[in-house]
């Protein structure tokens, strides 16, 4: 439909620069620049670094996104950029840059929440989001069950984790086993050739007294550590491919298993599951068994849009404009622990509106 | 000619309009923890005044720094994007040389500016126009001999007595001084710096413990 919203989304709120266009549920472009390679020797993500990364691409980044799509950037409806949460630093560049590139081009900005981004994002990929979703975020920075019955209005919380996120988990067993970093898809690959059963690993606050809906992940971190020192004290080879296949099956089981309980539990029949850890293979496998048993609807986006990118952020900036939010005021700053309750920042001074109407150019040429 | 300019590397948040031949509007805020917020309403506020819109612009200067580097990045990164935006040249200009065109001082001088860490960021300067040294980061005690005997301008210098007896105004930067040194060297024909930013310092290669964490808890 020609009359949907085309609107821009910028992404840092980590170590990706990502600038997305979409008209309305339509994605259009998804450029990406990735500063992950300068912080591989770090093994993590160094702030300062890719804030500075950040800075360098995002100028062509815009441009490759504005020429991928095919759209000229005067015919934007809106610039979406992510206000939170996320590195402090990184999410400020990206808000200048937004804020810039609105005010420029005189359109209406919405700073909107990284954690709701990764859920709209799906609507690029199966459609509207049915309403109510159940949804599980698991990334290195966010692991999460939340309940949207209105992407642009209602985030609830049902759960997250009490110490790292399954992400963190991941980095932390490839670097025990020397993989390298990130340690998400070498971990899946190594996975692939092991037997998930060959050691049991524990699974994190499931018992009966344990909150239903939380994670933790430090105790399977620290065990599967301490499990791979011992085969090492012993001056016994450590079975990487085992060890990797079984820590994995540790933690999506406890993800799936929680995620699928919230559904049957709050009577919501859609799981979405986004941020980075979607890509995991086995955690695709094993929804997708646990779902159809329990007569849920599955929804996954393609791994490239469950990790970080401009896309997800121009999803919801569209949404935003289709159910007629509040843009956010020129002084929108960057909240790096912005509450997964706002899914965006709206506005509260009419100032903006004023500040559109000296944009344009009939009142001054 | 309508020259916007700005410079978030010092607790300042600077902007200004050169019309060629002089500043036509211009306003400055401290809050050095704030450039992200005040930035952009001050160039709206800027715009207003002077009657005019940012379409009317044709060309961005920015101070480059040296300066706190999140701060500096949201002059920066506002900079470029309003020059991909409007289709308009970038000119980056060193913060440092914005103080001292206009420092009220005759003779050989030194801009200092706080870098934090108790260091400071500085240069030498044979008058206001003529920068002699790069740009550094020191802790002033270091280089107290490089700079005896020498007035000095900027916050870095008030803030360091003993290196710095002679101490003037001005404090921070301002945007109507770095316009009006960039409309001076564009109509002698010289080329502007890009609008790279000058850290000067590498980055603090510190993984934070629980890195990426960013979900409530
Ligand atoms: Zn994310």
């Amino acid at each position: 439909m020609a009359d949907e919203p085309l609107v821009l989304g910028i992404e840092t709120s980590c170590d990706e620069t990502g600038v997305g266009v979409v008209r309305g549920t339509t994605l259009l472009a998804d450029a990406i620049a990735s500063s992950v390679d300068e912080h591989a020797r770090f093994g993590g993500v160094v702030p300062e670094v890719a804030s500075r990364a950040h800075l360098e691409a995002m100028v062509p980044t815009i441009d490759r996104a504005l020429k991928e799509a095919g759209v000229s950037a005067r015919d934007l409806d809106g610039i979406a950029v992510t206000a939170g949460p996320g590195l402090a630093g990184a999410l400020l560049v990206g808000v200048s840059a937004a804020k810039a590139y609105a005010y420029a081009l005189g359109k209406p900005l919405y700073g909107v929440n990284h954690l709701a981004s990764h859920i709209c994002v799906d609507q690029l990929e199966h459609g509207a989001l049915p309403e109510p979703t159940m949804a599980l975020l698991v990334s290195g920075g966010h692991s999460s069950l939340l309940l949207s019955t209105d992407i642009t209005s209602d985030v609830r919380p049902m759960g997250a984790t009490i110490d790292d996120a399954a992400g963190e988990a991941f980095d932390k067993i490839a670097r025990v086993l020397n993989l390298g970093f990130p340690g998400g898809p070498v971990i899946d690959r190594y996975a692939k050739e092991g037997d998930p059963a060959a050691i049991a690993f524990p699974r994190g606050l499931t018992g009966p007294r344990d909150a239903a809906y939380d994670f933790s992940f430090s105790g399977l971190k620290t065990a599967v550590a301490r499990w791979i020192e011992a085969k090492r004290a012993a001056g016994e080879e450590v079975p990487v491919r085992d060890v990797a296949a079984s820590f994995q099956e540790a933690v999506v089981d406890v993800l799936t298993r929680k995620a699928v309980r919230a559904c049957k539990d709050q009577g919501v029949d859609h799981l979405m599951i986004g941020g980075g850890v979607a890509a995991n293979s086995r955690l695709r496998v094993l929804a997708q068994e646990r779902c159809e048993a329990a007569g849920i609807r599955l929804r996954v986006p393609r791994p490239r849009l469950c990790t970080d990118n401009g896309a997800m952020v121009a999803a919801l900036g569209a949404e935003m404009v289709s159910r007629g939010r509040a843009a956010s005021d020129w002084d929108l700053s960057a909240d790096s622990s912005l509450p997964v309750t706002d899914p965006h920042v709206p506005g509260t001074s009419h100032a903006h509106d004023h500040v559109h109407e000296v944009s344009k150019e009939n009142l001054y040429s | 000619m309508l020259l916007l300019a700005l410079d978030t590397a010092t607790p300042a948040v600077t902007v200004a309009l050169h019309d060629g031949t002089a500043v036509v509007a211009a306003s400055s805020q401290v809050d050095a923890r704030r450039h992200g917020e005040l930035l952009l309403p001050a160039v709206d506020r800027l715009l207003a005044e002077a009657g005019t819109h940012l379409d009317a612009v044709t060309g961005i200067v920015v101070g480059v720094g040296p300066g706190p580097y999140t701060g500096l990045r949201v002059g920066l990164m506002t900079a470029d994007t309003f020059g991909l935006a409007l289709g308009v040249p970038v000119h980056g200009l060193c913060t440092l040389d914005g103080l001292a065109y206009a420092a009220d001082v005759e003779g050989p001088f030194v801009v200092a500016t706080d870098a934090r860490r108790k260091e400071v960021y500085w240069a030498r300067y044979e008058d206001p126009r003529t920068r002699v040294t790069e740009p550094a980061v020191d802790r002033p005690a270091e280089i107290a001999d490089l700079v005896a005997g020498l007035p000095a301008v900027g916050a870095g210098a008030l803030l360091y007595p003993d290196t710095f007896p002679d101490a003037r105004a001005p404090e921070h930067v301002s945007a109507g001084a770095l316009a009006s040194l960039a409309a001076e060297r564009l109509a002698a024909g010289e080329e502007l710096e890009a609008p790279r930013p000058l850290y000067l310092r590498r980055p603090d290669a510190q993984v934070p413990k629980n890195y990426k964490v960013v979900t409530p808890k």
